[in-house]
């Protein structure tokens, strides 16, 4: 582009090289500094500099945290900082996985810890199945060609959109004993549904709402990866006279495989911290069918009129070693994909 | 020259009264709001700072959750405001200001609040850390027009909480209502009830030992109601832990017979119903070994770790004056825990007959509280007492336990608590 600026006689400035200018002087000027790291630590050293305050912000609000949220569960008594607590060894631990039978949670020492970790998985299964497959059939269907395909798919980004609590409270408004779909049941004759007070429904309803919310995220991902895959794959396969299904698993499946992948991870790793919809929907009850992990160190480390902070430093600290097995799966299915490819 | 003189003259009451303003010494409060209290509050300190220009009142309005959970934080850290709003006064009272040596006149603000001191401050101690701002009380509130209609007397005092159940359920019955009588789920609401039925909660080496006959004659009630349709189960089973739940907008909307809340509700019903329906508070129902309510409340206590005890101290003083918590009362519908104030009345401003009515009977309730009640309120385990019975006791009403599971983990919570505590 050399667009010269009107009113500069005898001067060629074209707009690129205005523009360019401030980046030069700032170059110049990082120059000498930049020389004299490279002196200082070699060209391998800049990179290490350049991640140096990263690292720092990152080691300030996750590192420190977590060693100390580590050194917490060592630790017990009700006083919140240190020199109040005294030195408990693995106790907190001891308490959290004393079990007679780890599947039945009456029979643990710590029995809402267990059956906050029964309910957890069965809603990690149940929740990233229902979300995958959701999200798969949405975008498959968002990827067509259809009328109004931009407003459609701007509908189901829409919740992602909206806070997590923003969800909660919708819904329950939804579902509770005089909430909106009580109302229609009783106008068409049926009858009034506790659907916030009946365990597999409570489950249920944390599982829809969950999907709900974040449905239109994972179909983004994927929907990305559908039109990454070549037109041309399936104008040979159309040729080709094969069927729908086929095209689908033989192109569609394995094209999108990594994009599917990561979705399925993401999707683990929230399922886990499962919290804030699930809180405001249904309170983790009725009873304890919906109080998942995080419920439950929430509960124990803050709630609580004598807060247990050792107690829920433990928890969380076993529910992050699940998390770093989660990540660590990730990071190897991915390296295996890449060095496939590479290869 | 005149104008040059005036001007001059001017200058110098503006830049003195500036000098003034920043020589004023700021005392902060950190206070919540379940009402209208803080508009009252802003107020009476606006009076209190045009009668002494040399403290400024700075009032922090903040969720109750900030003083739940941020504040604790704060005064562990050794910080925090100069006088706060709390609800939880035992347990933290070692963070609390003796107010005692800066006071003018200690012997009349003891006097004055004498009955819940104790409330605010460490076993033993003789210390003035502050005082309530509001009693409360828990007790039932009914909705008389659903009484009326279905042609059930509202029973009367001494009836006994099986009486109670009973004529609940016929207005339900009656009426066609969901829920004949709804509790909160809050194990400070059940205590009283369980008080009534003959628990004793503290056992005689001081320690908590609140699985006793009297505690089973109440929790039972408790699981039979649910189990035959007395009680709503998305209250008391609809969540988990200590979350706690109400049925305000069930009783607002019409759909309660009678809710077992406390005296705090009144203001807000009487917003929210207006005259919809005629609702009252009554005498709290009875068991073989008592009719009593819990008390309780809200207080306001000076924090140790202010800079500037004797300005905190008038303003405690200002406000705990007899004159300043009747309007106070009067003006925020909450009862006074003034002793001279509740001796002479409240002349609480409202035209709504229903609320005078509900708190001249939650007045009465708190003068007629059982001694036990009254200890449960500075009892240093009451607060994980109260957590392991609702959280129990929700998971029996959910189907999850039975309720001997439940007793037997109750102790366990319990001692769990005490023994991390103790150490």
């Amino acid at each position: 582009m050399s667009t010269t600026i009107p009113g500069m006689r005898g001067q060629a400035f074209s707009l690129s090289s205005v523009l360019v200018l401030p980046f030069r002087i700032l170059m110049g000027l990082l120059n000498a500094p930049m020389s004299a790291v490279q002196r200082r630590f070699g060209i391998g050293g800049v990179g290490a500099v350049f991640l140096a305050p990263n690292m720092l912000i990152f080691s300030i609000f996750v590192l420190i945290p977590v060693a100390i949220n580590a050194a917490y569960s060592l630790t017990g008594g009700t006083a919140i900082f240190f020199d109040g607590r005294y030195f408990a060894g693995l106790d907190q631990y001891r308490t959290l996985l004393s079990c007679n039978d780890y599947t039945t949670p009456s029979t643990c020492l710590q029995d809402a810890f267990w059956q906050s970790v029964h309910n957890t998985a069965f809603f990690v299964i149940v929740q990233v199945t229902v979300l995958v497959l959701a999200s798969l059939g949405t975008a498959l269907v968002l990827n067509r060609e259809m009328r109004a395909r931009g407003f459609w798919r701007s509908v189901f980004f829409f919740p992602v959109l909206l806070s997590p609590v923003v969800v909660g409270l919708i819904w329950k408004w939804i579902l509770q004993r005089d909430g909106l779909l009580n109302a229609l049941l009783l106008n068409f004759g049926f009858e009034r549904t506790l659907w916030l007070a009946e365990r597999n429904w409570a489950m249920f309803w944390a599982v829809f709402v969950s999907v709900w919310a974040h449905l239109g995220f994972y179909a983004l991902i994927l929907l990305a990866g559908l039109q990454a895959i070549p037109r041309d794959l399936y104008e040979a396969a159309m040729m080709d006279g094969t069927g729908r299904l086929r095209t689908f698993w033989r192109i569609t499946l394995p094209l999108l495989w990594p994009n599917l992948l990561v979705v399925i991870i993401l999707a683990l790793i929230r399922a886990v911290q499962v919290f804030d919809e699930a809180f405001v929907l249904t309170g983790g009850g009725p009873g304890t069918s919906t109080m998942f992990m995080t419920q439950y160190i929430y509960e124990t480390g803050f709630a609580h009129v004598l807060r247990n902070l050792g107690l829920a430093s433990a928890a969380s600290i076993l529910m992050g070693v699940v998390l770093v097995g989660l990540t660590a799966l990730q990071l190897v299915v991915s390296n295996r994909r890449a060095r496939k490819e590479a290869a | 020259m005149k104008g040059l003189k005036s001007l001059t003259c001017g200058a110098l009451v503006l830049a003195l009264s500036a000098a003034a303003a920043q020589a004023a010494t700021e005392v902060r409060i950190m206070w919540y709001s379940d009402g209208n209290e803080g508009e009252v509050l802003q107020d009476l300190v606006k009076r209190f700072e045009a009668q002494n220009p040399e403290i400024k009142v700075v009032v922090d309005n903040v969720a109750f959750g900030v003083v739940k959970e941020q504040l604790p934080v704060q005064l562990e850290a050794g910080r925090g405001p100069d006088i706060v709003r709390v609800v939880e006064l035992k347990s933290p009272a070692k963070h609390w200001l003796d107010l005692r040596p800066y006071l003018k006149d200690a012997a009349t603000f003891e006097k004055s609040f004498s009955n819940t001191l104790d409330w605010m401050r460490e076993d033993g101690s003789n210390a003035l850390p502050g005082f309530m701002t509001q009693l409360t009380i828990t007790g039932p509130l009914v909705n008389t027009t659903l009484f009326e209609q279905a042609s059930v007397p509202v029973p009367g005092e001494k009836a006994t909480w099986d009486e109670w159940a009973a004529a609940a359920k016929k207005v339900a019955d009656s009426q066609k209502i969901p829920i004949a009588l709804a509790f909160d789920r809050s194990g400070h609401r059940f205590m009283g009830p369980a008080i009534s039925m003959g628990a004793k909660i503290i056992g005689s080496d001081g320690k908590p030992a609140v699985v006793d006959d009297g505690f089973k004659a109440m929790a039972q009630r408790i699981a039979d109601w649910h189990k035959n349709g007395i009680m709503p189960r998305e209250i008391w089973g609809g969540v988990a832990g200590t979350t706690y739940k109400g049925a305000n907008d069930e009783f607002v909307n019409g759909q309660v017979a009678v809710y077992f809340s406390g005296s705090w509700q009144v203001a807000q019903f009487s917003q929210k119903i207006k005259d919809n329906f005629d609702w009252s508070a009554v005498p709290e129902p009875c068991g073989p070994a008592a009719c009593t309510g819990m008390p309780g409340g809200a207080g306001l206590v000076a924090v140790k770790y202010t800079t500037h005890p004797q300005e905190v101290a008038r303003v405690m003083e200002y406000l705990a004056s007899e004159p300043v918590v009747r309007e106070f009362s009067e003006r925020t519908l909450f009862l006074p825990a003034h002793q001279g104030v509740a001796a002479k009345g409240v002349d609480f401003k409202t035209s709504d007959p229903n609320v005078k009515k509900s708190l001249g009977i939650f007045l009465k309730a708190t003068q007629t509280a059982d001694p036990l009640a009254l200890k449960m309120q500075s009892y240093r385990w009451s607060g994980p007492i109260y957590a392991a019975v609702v959280s129990r006791l929700g998971q029996v009403v959910a189907g999850e336990a039975q309720l001997s599971d439940a007793y037997a983990r109750i102790e366990d919570d319990i001692k769990q608590k005490v023994s991390e505590a103790s150490r």
